[in-house]
């Protein structure tokens, strides 16, 4: 009993319900504009979107993890910037570069043996992510120009130079207009595809789920142990709290901010990896004037997880769960944008859970109070 | 006289530390009833209470005999209560008649009145005696005309009951002089006021009663007139306070520890040299005092020493060696501690815990860090140390997030963290700024026993009492040129008076 008191008198515990609440506010908003839009099938279309990845079996489950790779790496590279004071709204950037690079290298370094070539791809990927975080960190840094302005800059920069990167090297597939298929460098499956399927008839209908959450989540522990128990997460996040007291302290704030930039787009740039280093059926890089929904939804993702890297796989876990329900949705009588919009608005309310927290956390104070009045005036 | 304000058994809690503990207070009209308390004994959390900034979880308050619900500022002032602040509520582009009919203006179609306003503050200044200029805009006053303006804005309100939070610890010694003739005159007329302080020769000069708060407990109210500064700094603190410190003469050693030659500092913004061509030595064993009036080049040239801005010219050496165009960090490895002027600005991450705090500046040597991973137990035994040593007042321990300590306990905390480095040069920039005086002792014979160790320590303070007490030798620096070096011994505090105002010049340094 104790220990379940403890347990949820926690700061830990606390951020949680206070998401939780936020994305019961959240769905709460979603089932009026059901009722407004299809009021018929409202109830039974919340069910759908409540039940999400659940109503397609465990392929539906392994969609969730593979819809839910590309946000948890997004996520985690916003938060990790939150924490150091950085807003990092240039992931979408980052990203599309990164999977440009990625599937360069995979299309043109054929030479590199099977079973590495994803690797190497991947970790090219990163590395054109981390060159694109470190544009706004150096403008930062040494110009004091504010990192919003220039991560934006660099999103229709990178989403317009790959566009033309595409279309002049050999990654372009002119007749479906978008990048060649990399199967030769998919991330590989790991057995996944061997857990997470239906039955149709006598085939096993495998969900697209590979190995890329387990490398999401071993980089979501990676970021949680540097954040928390290193020097060098210490110094970071001393610089985003108080980068006067950090330049006090003999920290390199500059250095800070150009390393914390970096891995932000580090992260971005590998989950591009992740995303278009597929299989033939999977997805490639369309060449449309477009920004990557999947930078920006790094940002609600991140909020929702209060920039805590393991709060940050719940939460992308959540909008790629949500998100799929939507994608069942269609099997109703909803027009795709209606559902759309629906997604949008849990996760826009979800983003709110630092506002329930702070109610929360004045709501049981309060609580306390009242208790211990009662219990005094019992004593009397 | 009756009685206007009484709160009685007021109980404030903030998470982990009870701010207020059944504190009982009655003002009578016309008096000026000072609170005094240490760092931290609840006195403006109380003041807080009375102005509806917080609501009280146990307790009432009454005026004029009737009980009363305070939710907010509004009440309060609809109560005839208003509160001059640490920190003024100014804004800071508009003129000073702007600023007090703010929030009362008045308003026909559309359009601002101000006529009537102007005269109605006009005569309110010339009856108590506020000098004020209507037009000028707040940036461009000094901040003595700043805080008539908040006196005239609970005037202008016509409240009765004048809250004061610290109102001298921004002014200057002439300015004091005058804010408490203006508190006499305001009681003349029948106004009462709560006048929150912690300096002891204050409440002698104006208050008739005083409450003393200690760890949010009422100790008692006294008749000022009766009761002499050392009982009511004894009430305060809950022992006996020296306040001549018991100083040993220096046995400064005579080797240089600390050594500028032919500083510059130029002003980035207008180009004016804000250090000019100082030099000077500070030797092991010995404090010496860089006094002034505030804003005459002493942050510049602290900055300049510690590194956090660069010096135009000049040369830097601590000990032997050259520091001219070291690093912060590594001014800090060679044995230079700082104890900076803004505590929030420079001294703490006020988001960190404690003790991510007290390793601020040493969380990168072995003794705190181990394969790149901070070495936790030994952090927060560390902290446990200090905070003993120290006698840090802080509700969850080494846990305690630091912007939720009091501003004297966050002091203690830096000069915790400072003095324990063992430095070889300890820079001191008015480390007793807003404390009370067992802090401020406390911290003095801090600096006394750095000394007594053979440390050199350099002190930047704009308090005379601190300048003369504290330190061996004193130099003046006026416009960003030092205009004295004199012994400590030998000179008295009109002397000094005269270096600070720029009116006398001394031996050149």
């Amino acid at each position: 009993m104790r220990r379940i008191q403890r347990l949820l008198g926690s700061a830990g515990f606390g951020s949680a319900l206070s998401s939780v609440v936020a994305i019961l506010v959240g769905l709460a908003v979603g089932f009026i504009i059901l009722l407004i839009s299809n009021p018929r099938q409202a109830v039974a279309g919340l069910g759908t979107i409540a039940a999400g990845g659940f109503s397609g079996g465990m392929k539906g489950v392994g969609q969730v993890l593979y819809f839910a790779t590309p946000l948890i790496m997004t996520g985690l590279s916003v938060g990790f910037a939150f924490k150091t004071g950085l807003f990092n709204i240039g992931a979408s950037g980052q990203l599309i570069v990164g999977a440009f690079t990625g599937i360069y290298v995979a299309t043109n370094m054929q030479w590199i043996p099977g079973p590495l070539l994803w690797l190497v791809a991947l970790l090219a990927a990163a590395a054109a992510g981390a060159v694109w975080g470190a544009i706004p960190g150096l403008f930062k840094a040494l110009l004091n120009v504010h990192e919003v302005i220039a991560c934006i800059m660099c999103n229709y920069i990178g989403m317009y130079g790959v566009n033309f990167l595409i279309k002049n090297s050999n990654t372009y597939d002119s007749l479906k207009n978008q990048t060649v298929d990399v199967a030769q460098a998919a991330i590989p499956k790991w057995g996944l595809d061997k857990i997470f399927f239906t039955m149709k008839g006598k085939y096993a209908d495998a969900a697209s789920v590979n190995g890329g959450i387990l490398i999401a989540l071993a980089l979501a522990a990676l970021m949680y142990i540097v954040l928390n128990k290193t020097t060098f997460g210490y110094e970071l996040k001393a610089c985003g709290f108080n980068r006067s007291a950090s330049r006090y302290a003999g920290i390199n704030e500059k250095r800070s901010i150009l390393f914390s930039m970096v891995i932000a787009g580090t992260l971005a740039g590998a989950a591009g990896g992740l995303m278009y280093l597929a299989p033939a059926g999977g997805q490639h890089i369309t060449v449309v004037e477009v920004l990557s929904a999947q930078g920006f939804n790094g940002i609600p993702v991140a909020l929702l997880g209060l920039s805590n890297p393991i709060g940050i796989i719940f939460s992308g876990l959540f909008v790629a769960y949500i998100s799929q329900g939507g994608y069942y949705l269609q099997r109703m009588d909803y027009m795709p944008e209606i559902i759309d919009i629906i997604i949008a608005v849990i996760i826009y309310f979800s983003a709110f859970a630092l506002l329930v927290k702070n109610l929360i956390a004045s709501g049981t104070k309060k609580l306390a109070i009242s208790r211990e009045q009662a219990a005094e005036e019992a004593d009397k | 006289m009756d009685t206007v304000i009484q709160m009685l058994h007021i109980t404030k809690d903030f998470p982990g530390i009870r701010a207020n503990d059944d504190v009982t207070l009655d003002l009578r009209r016309g008096e000026i009833h000072a609170l005094l308390g240490e760092n931290g004994a609840g006195k403006s959390t109380l003041m807080s209470v009375l102005f509806g900034l917080y609501r009280p979880e146990k307790g009432e308050i009454l005026k004029n005999g009737k009980p009363v619900h305070i939710a907010g500022p509004n009440e309060a002032n609809a109560l005839g209560i208003g509160m001059v602040h640490q920190h003024f509520k100014l804004v800071h582009n508009f003129t000073v008649l702007e600023n007090i009919v703010l929030g009362v203006e008045d308003i026909r179609g559309g359009v601002l009145h101000l006529a009537e306003a102007r005269k109605k503050v006009v005569a309110l200044s010339q009856q108590y005696g506020l000098m004020v200029e209507p037009d000028a805009r707040i940036s461009d006053v000094t901040v003595g005309m700043q805080q008539r303006v908040e006196i005239l804005k609970m005037l202008y309100r016509e409240n009765e009951i004048l809250i004061f939070d610290e109102p001298t610890a921004v002014l200057t010694p002439q300015e004091i002089g005058e804010l408490m003739k203006i508190m006499k005159n305001l009681t003349a007329e029948g106004k009462s006021i709560l006048f929150i302080t912690h300096k002891l020769n204050e409440i002698k000069q104006v208050a008739d009663r005083c409450t003393v708060l200690r760890k949010g407990r009422c100790v008692g109210t006294v008749d000022v007139a009766d009761t002499t500064k050392e009982q009511m700094s004894e009430m305060m603190v809950g022992r006996k306070v020296d306040f001549a410190i018991e100083k040993s003469p220096a046995h400064a050693s005579g080797k240089a520890a600390l050594r500028v030659e032919n500083l510059n500092v130029r002003s980035k913004r207008h180009g004016k040299l804000l250090v000019n061509n100082v030099s000077f030595t500070v030797h092991k064993g010995e404090i010496l005092c860089v006094a002034g009036i505030d804003g005459n080049g002493q942050s510049e040239l602290v900055y300049a020493l510690t590194g956090l801005a660069a010096a135009e010219s000049g040369r830097i050496f601590l000990g032997g060696t050259e520091i001219t165009l070291a690093t912060i960090r590594e001014r800090n490895n060679a044995g230079l501690a700082h104890i900076p002027e803004d505590r929030h600005k420079h001294g703490l991450v006020l988001d960190y815990p404690l003790a991510e705090n007290i390793i601020l500046k040493s969380y990168h040597k072995p003794a705190f860090r181990r394969k790149g991973f901070i070495r936790f137990d030994k952090m927060y035994q560390y902290t446990d140390k200090l905070i003993a040593a120290f006698d840090i007042r802080c509700g969850q321990g080494a846990r305690t997030i630091a912007r939720s300590m009091s501003g004297g306990n966050q002091q203690k905390a830096i000069v915790a963290r400072e003095i324990s480095e063992q430095p070889d040069v300890l820079i001191a920039v008015q480390p007793t700024r807003g404390l009370d005086v067992g802090a401020i002792e406390y911290i003095h014979k801090q600096l006394i026993a750095a000394r007594d160790q053979g440390k050199a320590v350099l002190l930047v303070s704009l308090e005379l009492d601190e300048v003369l007490n504290v330190s061996d030798r004193i130099l003046v620096m006026y416009e960003g040129e030092m205009v004295a070096d004199v012994d400590a011994q030998n000179v008295t505090a009109q002397e000094l008076g005269l270096y600070m105002a720029g009116s006398r010049k001394g031996a050149a340094v």
